[in-house]
């Protein structure tokens, strides 16, 4: 249905004098409407195409040494594969990282707003912020964006004087501490390789060949993940990356080719 | 689907809410305390949407301290649920919080009591209440075991009756539930009910 702005055009002065004080009293107030056919509808429209399906796979868990954080790496609009080599763990400071998952622009814009946020609590209390306290900026910020179409399924991980914290923030507002987490499409895959192999007292080697390993399992069910298995570690002097391998590759490394016996060899038939 | 049900006693009210964080078919977490100790003598049990139901607990947390700095003197069970149904009514036609709330309390004038709050700012005083897929069942349970004055043990067995109906007969049933009591000594945990344990989890 066609919007109409007749009702909102100002009315004209009836004496023209040119003083601007006149002008601003004489100008009745009205706001820019979006330029569209379907004024109510739009918005909820606009919110369905941003949203995407959060493709992807991402985890993090705390153990004995700290916290692990691990990621895949592709990107999909809807079944094409636009990258395969997208940083879905964002340092947001030296001893936090965050993770990506739902809409890229969203993950970034958000998690450096974080990072400035971050610093400059530490500026004003001259001490770093908690992970407690980053994690609720964070979850307040996007609780205040609810129902806007802001798309974001992030985990914050890092090492403060209390030790190692993760917590899973999400765009509806949600945010939850934990010490296990996996967000994305193909966090049920993941969710049932990490969940069996997980002890607290694991090394860090071990740590990270769980959440390697977790990853490429998912991405091999879920087509909307793939690309690199990348993997950080968060202890208490900050985060390391600890590797970045392909899942394809590591497919092989998993399942290698195992020549088979021929049973029989297949002769040409005889004649036609 | 989140559970949470209370019923007030002879000299205290419980309440006991279901452990599960979930995110469609994915229980992110299972043992995630719902119940919110509002002051030291009320309790707000509350089940809803993830981002609104701290949010708008944690602001009524806050308020009713506020209130009991500039005046010196805390806000009886019936104020804070008045209060708190104002606020979800005030949003409502706005921006309306997704909340559904049991607030326990005990005054020392008036003995304990609870209110049941729904997310449409619906306010009731009761002895017994229910939300949740959860109330299909405890509500009755409710019903049939409940008279006024029971004892604690006799509250606390007719929880557990409640939340073993929960666990045989709702499909996708919680398997974790936490209990919590306010009497004239305050507000505390009672137990948790766990039937699943989350490997060295954290509690929240």
């Amino acid at each position: 249905m066609k919007f109409d702005t007749s009702g909102l055009e100002s009315a004209a002065p009836v004496w023209g004098a040119p003083s601007e004080l006149v002008d601003g009293f004489s100008a009745a107030p009205s706001f820019e409407v979006p330029n569209t056919t379907d004024f109510d509808g739009f918005q909820k429209e606009a919110i369905q195409m941003v949203k995407p399906a959060k493709g992807t796979t991402t985890l993090a868990f705390i153990f004995k040494e700290g916290v692990i954080v691990a990621a895949d790496s592709r990107a999909s609009m809807g079944g094409y594969i636009s990258s395969q080599s997208v940083k879905k763990i964002i340092e947001i400071n030296p001893y936090m990282l965050g993770t990506m998952a739902g809409g890229a622009a969203d993950c970034q814009f958000w998690h450096r707003n974080l990072g400035i946020k971050c610093r400059l609590h530490e500026l004003a209390n001259k001490r770093r912020i908690s992970v407690t306290g980053a994690s609720k900026l964070l979850a307040n910020i996007l609780y205040s964006y609810r129902g806007m179409g802001l798309s974001v399924g992030t985990m914050i991980a890092g090492w403060d004087e209390t030790g190692p914290g993760l917590y899973y923030v999400d765009s509806e507002g949600g945010r939850l501490k934990g010490m296990r987490f996996s967000v994305g499409s193909g966090s049920p895959y993941a969710y049932g390789v990490l969940d069996n192999g997980y002890r607290y007292d694991m090394s860090v080697e071990e740590a990270a060949e769980l959440a390697r390993r977790a990853i490429y399992h998912a991405t091999f069910r879920d087509g909307a993940s793939g690309g690199v298995a990348s993997v950080y570690f968060v202890g208490p002097s900050g985060w390391k990356k600890l590797s970045g391998d392909d899942v394809g590759e590591l497919h092989y490394q998993y399942y290698p080719v195992m020549p088979s016996t021929v049973e029989q060899e297949m002769v040409e038939a005889a004649g036609a | 689907m989140e559970c949470v049900f209370g019923l007030v006693g002879n000299d205290f009210a419980v309440v006991a809410a279901d452990t599960s964080a979930v995110h469609s078919i994915l229980v992110h977490k299972s043992n995630e305390d719902k119940i919110m100790i509002l002051d030291s003598h009320k309790l707000v049990a509350a089940s809803g949407e993830p981002g609104d139901r701290v949010q708008f607990t944690e602001y009524i947390q806050k308020n009713v301290a506020l209130y009991q700095f500039r005046n010196g003197i805390p806000l009886t069970t019936a104020a804070a649920a008045n209060f708190t149904r104002g606020e979800l009514a005030t949003a409502l036609r706005k921006n309306p919080y997704s909340v559904n709330i049991l607030l326990a309390g005990y005054d020392k004038e008036t003995g304990p009591s609870l209110y049941y709050i729904d997310y449409i700012a619906t306010l009731h005083k009761v002895d017994k209440g229910a939300f949740g897929y959860g109330s299909y069942f405890s509500l009755s349970m409710m019903d049939r075991h409940y008279h006024s004055g029971m004892t604690v043990e006799e509250a606390i067995d007719l929880v557990d009756k409640c939340i073993t109906e929960i666990r045989s007969r709702l499909v996708v049933a919680p398997p974790n539930f936490v209990i919590k009591i306010v009497d004239k000594d305050g507000a505390r945990e009672y137990a948790w009910r766990e039937s699943v344990k989350d490997a060295a989890a954290a509690s929240a």
